[in-house]
């Protein structure tokens, strides 16, 4: 019972930073969507671990804990790669600013000393 | 040479302030008749004063990319310009630029023109696992081009129009990606790829290194790059 508690309060807290974040337009709308589902998921897990067990075991998966800690560790995965795609996708935006503010002030030299 | 071609000598320089200005009067003096870029690579000293006082047009980039990097905006400044021909020429003094005229020379029926070392001329020299991803890099890029090359890592070589074009919207940053990808993409492109033999100096200023765990290292990293360039569409 006391598991359930803390796992209840962790997944509310974790919803409530979510929903402050993306209240304070801190979390762009296109992760919004994908945060809340997360979020809405999470808590009823929380407070009732054995609501996957029937998915569970019809996947074969001994007990439905197991199912959230092999779907959570995907999750985690998805993420990590979606992140690196895009920080790589923001390099390249840096790096083309970077050769734009070179060429201009190359240019505005040119400018100055003609 | 042709007089009519228009000629931007590109170098790319990062902290080279004891010899950018040696090597762009060097250039000046052997052929007046070309236009000097140094791209600034996001230097802490003094190198775009001393390249700018040598003459050279200077591009300052705001923060340090790599040569890739710097190359791509030499490219780019290129195209913008209307030059009809881009040379990459170390601003360490490696390269004489009395191999340039050579170089464009032969561009009359090639895209891309590579100074080389290996090729007969000149007394450059390594060994163990550097040699190795060397041997490895050229064995499969005289392949992909359909001709012999034995440097595919230099950092002297010409381009025409159409290579500045390709170059001006694509290339890479990482390491190795400037000199072997671009070649294993223009290669597979169909852009034409020929090599001329060149003597390189030692440096004017700046060591090169040569301990036996950064070769093993570097061996890997070509591999890398290697196999990322033939599987990359």
């Amino acid at each position: 019972m006391k598991l359930t508690i803390v796992t209840g309060l962790t997944g509310l807290a974790l919803l409530l930073v979510l929903v402050n974040l993306l209240r304070r337009r801190q979390l762009r709308e296109k992760y919004a969507v994908l945060w809340i589902i997360v979020g809405l998921l999470i808590v009823p897990l929380a407070l009732f671990p054995k609501l996957l067990d029937t998915v569970a075991r019809a996947l074969g998966i001994a007990s439905g804990v197991s199912l959230v800690m092999f779907l959570g560790i995907l999750f985690l995965l998805v993420v990590c790669v979606h992140l690196s795609w895009e920080v790589n996708r923001l390099e390249e935006e840096t790096r083309t600013l970077a050769e734009e503010v070179a060429l201009i002030r190359a240019q505005r030299r040119h400018e100055v000393s003609s | 040479m042709n007089p009519d071609r228009r000629v931007l000598v590109i170098i790319p320089a990062w902290n080279e302030c004891r010899s950018i200005g040696a090597v762009i009067r060097e250039v000046y003096g052997e052929l007046p008749y070309v236009d000097v870029l140094v791209v600034d690579d996001g230097s802490t000293d003094t190198t775009a004063i001393a390249a700018a006082e040598a003459g050279a047009a200077v591009a300052r980039l705001p923060y340090n990319l790599g040569v890739g990097g710097a190359m791509r905006l030499g490219y780019r400044y290129a195209r913008e310009h209307g030059y009809d021909v881009a040379i990459q020429v170390d601003a360490d003094g490696q390269h004489d630029p009395r191999y340039i005229p050579k170089l464009v020379d032969v561009l009359d029926d090639a895209d891309i023109v590579i100074g080389a070392r290996f090729a007969g001329e000149g007394e450059y020299r390594v060994a163990g696992p550097r040699k190795w991803a060397m041997r490895l890099l050229s064995w499969v890029l005289s392949w992909l081009a359909g001709t012999k090359l034995t440097d595919t890592t230099s950092g002297f070589r010409a381009c025409n129009r159409r290579t500045i074009e390709l170059f001006a919207a694509w290339y890479p940053v990482e390491y190795l990606g400037d000199t072997v990808e671009t070649l294993v993409r223009a290669a597979r492109s169909g852009y034409r790829i020929r090599q001329v033999p060149v003597a390189m100096r030692p440096r004017q200023a700046g060591t090169p290194s040569h301990s036996p765990a950064r070769a093993a290292v570097y061996l890997g990293r070509a591999l890398l790059v290697l196999l990322l360039a033939l599987i990359r569409t």
